[in-house]
């Protein structure tokens, strides 16, 4: 393979394997983020998504293969791997006893920011939370739940954010809401790596999407690269591109038989 | 990681972990009913009929009882602690934590810190009541120290016990319910009558379990007497604390990389 010039990628994942006694959730997944971008990982449940989010973000140790956070190694140096990415998990894990502002504050803390107060008022002014900032977060709804969730881990600008199905649950205009919000990670250089089932989600907002079947990746690729995987639409009087649901029900149906 | 960060992570988790306390101040109240509950029954209602030898008046035996009672407090206390850590499980916020770079250690002591500040304003509260109920003390200022020593470390041994229900109940009845037999153990010691009273078996379990020598120790120092329990009282509560820690580290390390 000759040199090519693409930068180093934000997450690289080599070969990984991971088995619960004796279900193989993960199967030998291979991925590249690139820096800056938004990259969908799309799949069914059970697929292993949440399992490859668990072990990126130093919760889950791997049985096999590498993963790398910004050239850091999950295993071997798991500190640096913290201090890289920061993940919203797939339920909004916020404290709900203490204010929407008091949690910003305790995440700027830990992160060890010079101004935590300063930090907290950017966030919530910027995930329009400052209205209801003095307020417990047990009393918010669900969208404004899910926007404090994802503004706690945006204290401190980490270089790339890990979502796991960050609009699972949400209303429509809330997930216009969550959707907005990645755009402007992703304009402002923070690399995004989102799970998603909903492959309209993967379309709006993802450069590059990969599937996840049954512990592999199938496919990484752009949308259109994607969709020239399948036929173009028969002409009738109008060409049809297939849709990515086609694509990736023709996918993994396949995979399947 | 280091020291500064350490300690810095579990101040900001500790600030944390006590504004739970101070916006829920129910339960340090709650904590207090029970033992208070037992006091007043025992001193007003059954003390009459209780003879603790030596010619003791009645009036004598808030001040026998008084040192089983804060035990039981401190038993109700870390119950809460159990909770408040199963609810941090439960709500994915233990596990955010672990995704962080802060210090391995500072989420599980924010919550055995915050238990020792709790449990110590419950028992502060529950001294007070025995006072106004008759309780005095001729200790001086070293055996209150020591009294206050010997709580710090029983409550610090029990907490740590109550880490491990806290991160492995399946429910909040779960998370709590193990500090039911330990509400009972004073009972079955020298808490509320001398062991010598007791039948074969039972004076065995009573004189050869922690809680006897405890109270027979807080009991001593704040009669101003020679405390010659005091060192199995000491070895019971370090050698708790111990086996407690470590299991409750294991338990954790076990949690955090299944």
């Amino acid at each position: 393979m000759s040199a090519d010039h693409t930068p180093a990628p934000a997450i690289e994942v080599a070969g990984l394997t991971r088995s619960f006694g004796e279900t193989s959730v993960l199967r030998g997944v291979d991925l590249r983020v690139a820096p800056g971008t938004i990259h969908a990982l799309l799949g069914s449940n059970g697929a292993g998504k949440t399992t490859l989010i668990r072990i990126l973000s130093t919760l889950l140790a791997p049985d096999a293969g590498t993963a790398r956070v910004l050239g850091h190694d999950v295993v071997a140096d798991p500190g640096a791997v913290r201090r890289a990415v920061s993940l919203t998990g797939q339920f909004a894990a916020v404290d709900e006893v203490l204010t929407g502002r008091e949690n910003l504050v305790l995440m700027a803390r830990l992160r060890h920011l010079a101004r935590p107060r300063q930090e907290a008022e950017r966030l919530l002014g910027r995930f329009s939370l400052l209205d209801a900032a003095d307020r417990r977060a047990g009393t918010y709804s669900g969208g404004m739940r899910r926007r404090l969730d994802i503004a706690m881990s945006l204290v401190g600008d980490p270089a790339v954010l890990v979502l796991d199905e960050p609009t699972t649950g949400l209303d429509p205009a809330a997930r216009q809401e969550v959707w907005q919000v990645v755009r402007e990670l992703a304009a402002g250089g923070t690399t995004v790596l989102l799970t998603t089932q909903y492959l309209e989600e993967a379309e709006q907002l993802a450069q590059r999407i990969a599937v996840l079947h049954e512990g592999r990746v199938l496919v990484d690729d752009t949308l259109a690269g994607l969709r020239r995987l399948l036929p173009p639409g028969e002409k009738r009087l109008v060409e049809v591109e297939p849709t990515l649901e086609e694509v990736f029900l023709a996918l993994t149906s396949g995979a399947r038989a | 990681m280091s020291a500064a960060h350490a300690v810095a992570d579990t101040a900001a988790l500790t600030g944390r972990s006590l504004r739970h306390v101070t916006r829920s101040i129910d339960t340090v109240v709650t904590t207090a009913v029970m033992p208070v509950a037992f006091l007043l029954l025992f001193v007003y209602v059954f003390g009459g009929a209780i003879d603790i030898g030596s010619g003791a008046g009645a009036g004598d035996y808030v001040d026998y009882l008084l040192p089983g009672i804060l035990l039981i407090t401190v038993a109700t206390g870390v119950s809460y602690t159990a909770f408040r850590l199963y609810l941090d499980v439960q709500g994915g916020l233990f596990e955010r934590f672990a995704t962080m770079p802060i210090a391995r250690s500072a989420p599980l002591w924010s919550h055995v810190l915050t238990s020792l500040v709790a449990n110590a304003v419950s028992l502060v509260l529950v001294v007070g009541v025995a006072l106004l109920m008759g309780f005095r003390s001729g200790a001086g200022l070293l055996a209150w120290l020591a009294v206050a020593g010997l709580l710090l470390l029983f409550t610090l041994a029990l907490t740590w016990l109550a880490v491990i229900p806290g991160l492995t109940a399946g429910s909040a009845d779960g998370a709590t319910g193990f500090s039911y037999p330990l509400v009972f153990l004073p009972f079955l010691s020298s808490a509320f009558v001398p062991t010598d009273t007791m039948p074969g078996p039972v004076r065995a379990f009573a004189e050869h379990q922690p809680v006897t020598p405890v109270v027979d120790t807080l009991r001593a120092l704040l009669a101003g007497q020679p405390a010659d329990q005091g060192w199995v009282a000491l070895a019971w509560c370090l050698g708790l604390l111990v086996v407690a820690y470590a299991l409750a580290l294991a338990t954790a390390r076990r949690r955090a990389r299944p």
